[in-house]
């Protein structure tokens, strides 16, 4: 089964995508804030990480340069999942090695679990 | 105050940077400007006064008065710009800040009222059914219009990306005319569009092209009420393709015209028959075409309807 970490402040947005894709067969992780998150990502080494950017106690910029610097957890795939949409937000995540951003407001729940599954060619 | 404060405050480009202004606009670069402008006239005085003024008091004295007068001036025009500079970089980053705010508990809405109505926890009634896509209508709605608010934002700041590439203003056209098809089949209206496949393609930024076309097809159907036609024509003229959408709906009153590219405004008539609209859409549209170096306009009679133009330039 593969496992999820969902980098997520907001509990309700934790619910209904945790819900969708637990749905989907994949084993959700939580964290609410960037330092559980980065610790969290170490322990459990999940084949995803979304991570939002406006987050708690560390930034999501500050999270993806820690994933990215550290041997253990840099191979794992990481797609930003925020409602910033600026271009040099964008520009700033793909140089720090995020895999995709996608803009909440834009996607529909089913839009994201696609994105998701294109990241597992294998299972689709 | 120490130096390294005193030497930054000639860093023009970092200034401009940090008020997202260009060079020659940040007010170190105006100032820096000014006061050459002040040596230079002390220096023409300075050499009148010697040519045509013989007591040196006199002459001293007209120097550094007029000195002191351009020198006040100065400070005055570079707080009024640092206060003008300071207050554009603060709304911009205020409109981010709040629409990132606003969007975020939308966010968490629209996809729960998804999850609701997707049937995967649990079964919904018809009638419930019915209230959830109310739910869901009104907060697109607001995900639209905090969108909108961006786009302004960002206009206005001189800010909006733009990335040019060639593309087919047809295809693209016909792509937005099937998606809109069911609104169409709906509204009972007929849309003809029947293109020279020949034509050159345009060389702008299809993303923001697309929203002003998007723009242009939905208010000719929005405010063409019972049956009607929308005739859609694309012609090449010089090095531009002119893009023209004609219907027969609703117009727009003589009093209203001039406003109808202003921000937030919306005419007597669109509130009259159509409720919905935050009065943003051809502001954008007319932005978008101006930046990707084309021009657009319209022509409009009350209750006989209306013609949108644009033109975009053709790759060279």
């Amino acid at each position: 089964m593969k496992k999820i970490l969902l980098v997520e402040d907001e509990s309700a947005l934790q619910k209904t995508l945790g819900e969708v894709l637990g749905q989907e067969g994949y084993e959700i992780f939580s964290a609410l804030n960037g330092e559980v998150g980065l610790r969290m990502a170490k322990d459990i080494k999940p084949d995803l990480i979304l991570l939002d950017l406006i987050l708690p106690k560390l930034h999501g910029f500050e999270v993806l340069k820690g994933l990215k610097g550290n041997e253990e957890t840099k191979g794992i795939p990481v797609i930003v999942l925020t409602n910033l949409e600026s271009m040099a937000d964008i520009e700033k995540a793909i140089e720090l090695g995020a895999k995709g951003y996608l803009v909440k407001a834009q996607y529909s729940l089913e839009e994201i679990v696609k994105k998701v599954k294109e990241v597992f060619p294998e299972e689709l | 105050m120490n130096l390294k404060n005193i030497l930054s405050q000639f860093d023009l480009v970092g200034q401009s940077k940090k008020y997202g202004l260009s060079v020659w606009q940040s007010p170190q670069f105006l100032f820096l400007i000014m006061g050459i402008v002040i040596i230079v006239s002390t220096l023409t005085i300075y050499i009148i006064g010697i040519r045509y003024i013989s007591d040196p008091t006199i002459v001293a004295l007209i120097v550094l008065l007029i000195s002191v007068v351009l020198f006040i001036i100065a400070t005055i025009i570079t707080q009024s710009f640092e206060r003008l500079a300071e207050a554009s970089r603060m709304k911009s980053e205020f409109v981010s800040v709040v629409s990132h705010q606003l969007r975020s508990p939308l966010s968490n809405l629209k996809w729960s009222i998804e999850l609701l109505t997707s049937g995967k926890i649990g079964s919904v009634s018809e009638k419930e059914l019915e209230y959830y896509k109310i739910l869901k209508e009104n907060s697109d709605r607001m995900v639209e219009l905090i969108s909108d608010l961006l786009v302004v934002s960002r206009i206005e700041t001189a800010k909006l990306p733009i990335k040019n590439s060639e593309f087919s203003l047809i295809e693209l056209t016909e792509e937005l005319i099937k998606f809109f098809n069911p609104f169409i089949l709906a509204s009972n209206i007929g849309v003809i569009f029947n293109p020279d496949k020949n034509l050159p393609k345009v060389f702008a930024d299809s993303s923001q092209v697309r929203l002003v076309v998007e723009n242009l097809l939905e208010n000719a159907i929005r405010y063409t009420k019972g049956k009607g036609d929308i005739l859609i024509k694309i012609e090449k003229t010089n090095n531009h393709l002119l893009f023209e959408i004609r219907d027969n709906g609703v117009g727009i009153p003589k009093n209203d015209q001039k406003f109808i590219f202003s921000k937030f405004f919306r005419s007597e008539n669109a509130l009259k028959h159509q409720t919905q609209g935050s009065g943003l859409g051809l502001y954008i549209a007319r932005a978008i075409v101006n930046k990707s170096g084309g021009k657009m306009g319209f022509k409009s009679e009350e209750d006989k309807g209306s013609t949108f133009w644009f033109t975009l330039p053709v790759k060279k």
